[in-house]
């Protein structure tokens, strides 16, 4: 089953596998990986397919090493792609860092699982959301998708690869041990009907081309390797050559240019779903398989008359700063489920600045949030309007 | 059709997840349906407790896992032992009677025993003792059609086993034919 080099129609896919599928159609080429549950599937799948792609699937001594390999890779012009679990991120961090700092398109996925440490192997959690906005050290924007089913781990790679290419930086696909390794059906649609953004060239001659220069996008364009260009780049705070400037003037410009980029073109970038949000008097705010597993529970609240609506986070990062806020004017208050002890609801808070009330719904994994738990939280909050 | 929730458990080996694969392939490919499948397992890669669980839907599955389930297929006393209990009331237990000896109070739900592995060994591969088990409840428990299902199994199979295959799912739902009337 699926052999062909170039997948059409329906499958009933897993979501590792989907995910793979997604990169592949985004026209990845290489993979560097190192094996982890529950991740495995994407690096077994992707050992599979490239080489009939003529692309290249190296598995690395470790994940250092295989985040540092599709940095590498991409600088070459092949889109890249690893992907591992909490424990693998941890250690790819300083890297995914560099990959921010030199701006490199890639696409990092993590299938989380439970933590801390080696924590639940074989069963899931949410809990790497602010690793993945903070995980590296210093301060860099971060993109994040969050898929609820395999077909969005088809849709949401493909995503993640253009936004990669587009802003100029690694991208996250953030899910989970259920939704990587559920199996479900995935329509994979034809090559030409998907939308693929690839890499901006410089149209300067090599003689005025500066790596790092930049326009009011404040994304810099590629130099197409073997074309005659010079070329620097650095993890030093660098200056539009790509030479190490190490300077307060280098970091108020590029240090802080990485941030605003992302800033920018949040509005561009970020992805909401809202379902009954418009007049409702609690919003439920979750994401990835969470936004699934509490919608029972919202649909028994609605029969019981509360007014109730789910936004589901289809990018974690950059945050709805905006829309957020707006609700907390008009609601209630928020009830954020997330299966980690309370990560995003941080975020919630922030934005709504004590407008209206703000409920964590914790769960630490391998385990999903009862029916009840959810119900009586968006009862309790719809009672003390 | 409401939500059915199926369960299959037995051990690292048995095929206990290609059986959910073939149960969720069918539904939603060829049925038209919706169908989510999950799964667990310990590291061990055989030998372990292994179980599959699978959701099928007119609508679309918001909650995929399998905590009450309306069929359990049990091709293990452990997994019997530990997934009986959460059968609803009315459900239907698909179970193989040789593995399962030490049975608990069936009162609650409809029990149908099949030795599959038996006569999976008489069709000269204990292997196939999961794809005779699928014929079976096809037929006692109606969550796929049988020409989805069967299908599914040819498909996932190799192609030098595809005959073999085809009989043991044959011979299950006969049994389960047998068996309902």
């Amino acid at each position: 089953m699926f052999k062909k080099s170039k997948l059409r129609g329906e499958f009933f896919m897993q979501g590792d596998i989907a995910c793979a599928e997604g990169a592949v159609s985004a026209g990845c080429r290489f993979f560097g990986g190192y094996p982890i549950t529950p991740a495995s599937e994407i690096a077994e799948r992707m050992a599979y397919r490239l080489p009939l792609l003529n692309g290249a699937f190296v598995q690395f001594e470790d994940e250092i090493a295989s985040m540092a390999s599709i940095l590498g890779a991409s600088w070459t012009g092949v889109k890249s792609m690893t992907a591992s679990s909490g424990p693998g991120i941890s250690l790819k961090a300083e890297n995914i860092g560099l990959g921010m700092m030199m701006e490199v398109p890639c696409v990092i996925v993590n299938v989380q699982r439970g933590g801390p440490s080696t924590g639940l192997p074989t069963s899931w959690a949410q809990a790497d959301m602010m690793q993945a906005r903070w995980g590296s050290h210093g301060d860099y924007g971060c993109i994040a998708l969050c898929p609820k089913n395999p077909q969005e781990m088809f849709d949401l790679t493909i995503v993640a690869f253009n936004y990669a290419e587009r802003y100029r930086m690694p991208v996250f696909v953030m899910t989970d041990a259920i939704v990587g390794h559920m199996t479900e059906k995935v329509v994979v649609p034809p090559v030409d009907e998907i939308e693929i953004i690839d890499r901006r060239y410089t149209d300067k001659k090599p003689d005025d081309y500066l790596p790092y220069a930049v326009g009011d996008d404040l994304i810099p364009d590629f130099a197409k390797v073997g074309d005659g260009y010079r070329f620097h780049s650095t993890g030093l705070t660098h200056d539009e050559r790509g030479y190490p400037d190490m300077t307060e003037h280098a970091q108020l410009t590029h240090a802080v240019r990485i941030v605003e980029k992302v800033k920018k073109h949040a509005d561009d970038i970020i992805l909401l779903e809202e379902k009954g949000v418009e007049g409702a008097d609690v919003v439920v705010v979750a994401y990835g398989i969470t936004a699934r597993t509490v919608v029972p529970a919202i649909e028994m609240a609605r029969k019981k008359g509360i007014k109730v609506g789910l936004m589901r986070l289809i990018t974690a990062w950059p945050f709805p700063t905006k829309r957020i806020r707006k609700l907390a004017g008009e609601i209630a208050g928020f009830v954020v489920p997330e299966i980690n002890l309370g990560q995003m609801v941080y975020e919630v808070e922030r934005c709504a600045g004590g407008q209206c009330k703000v409920k964590s719904l914790p769960h630490p994994g391998g385990g999903i949030h009862k029916f009840e738990t959810v119900l009586s939280a968006i009862e309790e909050i719809a009672h003390a309007k | 059709m409401e939500n059915k929730r199926i369960k299959i458990s037995g051990f690292g080996g048995q095929g206990i997840i290609l059986s959910a694969h073939i149960v969720g392939q069918a539904a939603s490919i060829y049925d038209g349906k919706n169908a989510s499948m999950t799964q667990a397992y310990g590291p061990e890669a055989r030998g372990g407790a292994c179980s599959s669980q699978v959701v099928i839907s007119d609508t679309e599955v918001d909650y995929p896992l399998v905590d009450t389930s309306d069929v359990l297929l049990a091709l293990s006393q452990e997994g019997y032992d530990k997934f009986v209990g959460s059968l609803r009331d009315g459900g239907i237990l698909c179970y193989d009677n040789d593995l399962v000896g030490v049975l608990q109070d069936h009162s609650r739900f409809d029990a149908r025993a099949i030795p599959a592995t038996r006569i999976a060994e008489e069709l000269g591969k204990k292997i196939v003792a999961n794809i005779v088990m699928l014929g079976f409840a096809t037929r006692q428990a109606g969550f796929a059609s049988y020409d989805a299902m069967k299908r599914t199994v040819l498909e996932r199979v190799p192609p030098k086993f595809r005959d073999l295959n085809e009989t043991a799912f044959e011979r299950g739902y006969n049994y389960g034919e047998e068996v309902q009337t």
